[in-house]
């Protein structure tokens, strides 16, 4: 690149990202704020709304008590009443403290008011294992929220996707939850300065293949292409397929994939047993029973709690490790 | 506070349409008429009506799951209310919501609610919004003894308090959770006490009296309205009926003898009373009065039995919003 070319995308963090995309967002609509844990004076413990309380003020950047009824509460009515909140949940095991708010009133009211109800409403919250915080600050409940009609679920798996998806959620009239992975947050990426929507409800194909599809959610996206490198060392050319969007699920382009690699794996952090992956791997065998040469095998955490030790938890993550030997099993399996 | 002669007459006759449309339902529910359960508000009239001549359809309530009495006095359809009772699609949700989730947002009127003590916490959000938006509106969080032992109270409480939000805690102490007796339910007696562990005023009022409703009420809006924050309100009132539906004598959770004592201070007679005292509203004024709300009450019931039911494909209508709207 010479240095008379305009930059199409720079380097950023998935920090920045997620900050940029904030800022832009409550300049581009003044009804746009963000409330919750110390996400004013402080910047969040993540550092996302770093700058933000200089540039739009309290009003608009607002320190909240810890209190997660009250702030999914403050954003339930803001958005009925017109405003589009943006509604920071410091971490997703915090969810289970304000669940009323979110699977009894936020995401029922339209459909309880007949359709009356306009709740543009984000959720904003820090998912995922990996940093020594033990059971309660490190689960990966997004299968929870994708059971509940009402609400739409992404989980982004890198910079470029949790600014774009971040902005989709934000200009979508439906509450829209966003689970970042917390692992991801320092990983850099191109991510493109000006203001862009990634659409809901459709997935990307990260990596093309022909003969195994692998589908995975948030931070074992980039662990699945790791292993696609390793399996590739097999003979074995591996579509990774990133659904961006968990609900609603982009069924065609993950079925479409299968048809033609005739193998699937889905890969995600959270625990295993009852996952979203389980949901995923009935949608393919319904839909593409007659093309599968082996049954759709899941990678996920195993039936326990996060563990805090560092070593225990190296144990519970899933990894690319792990998806490439699930991988090999299921390959050993084919009929 | 002086008030008006119109303003008197205004609370009579939201007490009285609440108590037809109330009367009207618990039979249509005892016949089998209406499907699901009712929470009827009989008895508590004096505080709905007290606290909505206040308020402008800009400013928002929160209710309960005992709701239909705060739409009425808001200015609510008998006809969509009934319909909506019915599970017709002439109703206020298409006959999606029904008796607990009745509501008329162009009323400000944020629905009725399953979830006892979900209301405080969507209060202080409305009434964030109407600061934001830099409008005057408030909004009333209308709640009850039993919620008031929820979380959510606490947490709204707290909030509203340190925001100053343009909102009032209106808490229908109706003596029960439930089938609950209140002191089984909590310690302490006067539920304003709590005010003063937010940093708020706590204000007690006879809630069979609609005019003290009206004089307190009005004096708490006008303050959260000049931006001086919330307060919390409790008004002491009564079932006349069961927690669900209607029987409310002969039970086993209270004496009969209570609820006659209660109906001895009934809020419609209570005005009515007064308002013949001062010569504003005779006993022959008042029967008619009483008679034309019946009428637009049979009207409404007519209506919503006339109406059609939702056609099965709704089922699916309405859970997103679409850019079809």
């Amino acid at each position: 690149m010479t240095t008379t070319e305009a930059p199409v995308a720079r380097e950023l963090t998935y920090v920045a990202a997620v900050g940029e995309a904030f800022g832009q967002l409550m300049r581009e609509d003044p009804n746009v704020f963000i409330c919750g844990e110390d996400v004013s004076l402080y910047g969040s413990v993540f550092g996302v709304t770093r700058g933000l309380l200089a540039e739009f003020g309290p009003e608009r950047v607002v320190d909240t008590p810890i209190s997660e009824s009250g702030i999914m509460g403050l954003g339930l009515g803001a958005a009925a009443t017109g405003l589009r909140p943006i509604v920071d949940i410091m971490f997703m095991d915090f969810m289970t403290v304000c669940m009323d708010e979110i699977v009894n009133q936020i995401a029922k009211m339209k459909y309880m008011f007949g359709g009356k109800a306009v709740l543009p409403l984000t959720i904003h919250t820090m998912a995922g294992a990996g940093s020594s915080m033990a059971a309660q600050h490190s689960q990966s409940l997004e299968a929870w929220f994708c059971h509940v009609p009402g609400l739409k679920v992404v989980m982004p798996s890198g910079p470029y996707e949790a600014k774009g998806l971040l902005v989709a959620a934000v200009r979508d009239d439906n509450p829209v939850m966003v689970i970042n992975t917390k692992t991801l947050l320092g990983m850099r990426a191109e991510v493109p300065e000006a203001l862009y929507e990634i659409p809901l409800g459709k997935a990307n194909v990260v990596r093309p293949g022909t003969n195994f599809t692998i589908v995975a959610i948030g931070r074992m996206v980039s662990e699945s292409l790791k292993a696609a490198e390793t399996l590739a060392a097999d003979g074995l050319d591996v579509e990774v397929i990133d659904p961006r969007t968990l609900q609603p699920f982009d069924t065609e382009t993950v079925v479409a994939s299968v048809r033609k690699t005739h193998r699937a794996l889905i890969a995600h952090e959270a625990v295993r047993f009852g996952g979203i992956g389980a949901e995923f791997a009935a949608q393919i065998q319904e839909e593409a029973f007659d093309h599968l040469d082996a049954p759709v095998g899941r990678v996920g955490a195993p039936f326990s709690p996060v563990p805090f030790s560092p070593v225990l938890e190296k144990e519970y993550m899933p990894n690319a490790d792990r998806i490439v030997s699930e991988v090999r099993r299921i390959l050993g399996k084919q009929a | 506070m002086e008030i008006s002669r119109e303003t008197l007459l205004d609370m009579h006759r939201r007490m009285v349409r609440i108590r037809t449309f109330e009367e009207e339902a618990g039979k249509l529910m005892e016949s089998g008429k209406v499907p699901g359960a009712l929470h009827l508000y009989v008895g508590e009239e004096a505080v709905a009506a007290g606290v909505m001549t206040h308020l402008r359809d800009q400013d928002q309530i929160t209710s309960t799951h005992r709701g239909h009495g705060h739409l009425v006095a808001k200015g609510g359809d008998l006809k969509k209310m009934y319909a909506e009772l019915y599970g017709r699609v002439t109703g206020y949700c298409k006959g999606k919501g029904g008796s607990m989730h009745i509501c008329d947002l162009d009323l400000g009127m944020l629905g009725a609610n399953g979830i006892v003590g979900a209301g405080p916490v969507i209060a202080i959000g409305a009434a964030f919004s109407n600061r934001y938006r830099k409008t005057d509106n408030v909004t009333v969080c209308f709640f009850g003894d039993g919620a008031s032992n929820e979380g959510t109270f606490h947490e709204a409480a707290n909030m509203a308090a340190l925001y100053k939000l343009p909102v009032v805690f209106v808490c229908e102490n109706n003596g029960f959770g439930e089938f609950t007796r209140q002191e089984r339910h909590q310690a302490v007696h006067d539920i304003a006490d709590r005010a003063a562990g937010y940093g708020m005023p706590g204000v007690i009022v006879d809630g069979m009296d609609a005019i003290a409703v009206h004089e307190a009420a009005g004096e708490a809006i006008a303050r959260a309205r000049r931006g001086l924050g919330p307060t919390l309100l409790e008004c002491k009132t009564y079932r006349y009926f069961d927690h669900v539906g209607v029987r409310g004598m002969g039970v086993i959770y209270r004496d009969d003898s209570e609820v006659l004592e209660w109906r001895k201070r009934d809020p419609i007679e209570l005005m009515e009373s007064r308002l013949a005292e001062q010569g504003i509203l005779s006993a022959d004024e008042a029967a008619a009065i009483r008679a034309g709300f019946l009428a637009e009450v049979r009207e409404a019931i007519a209506f919503a039995e006339a109406s059609p039911f939702p056609a099965p494909e709704a089922l699916m209508e309405d859970i997103y919003t679409t850019a079809a709207g």
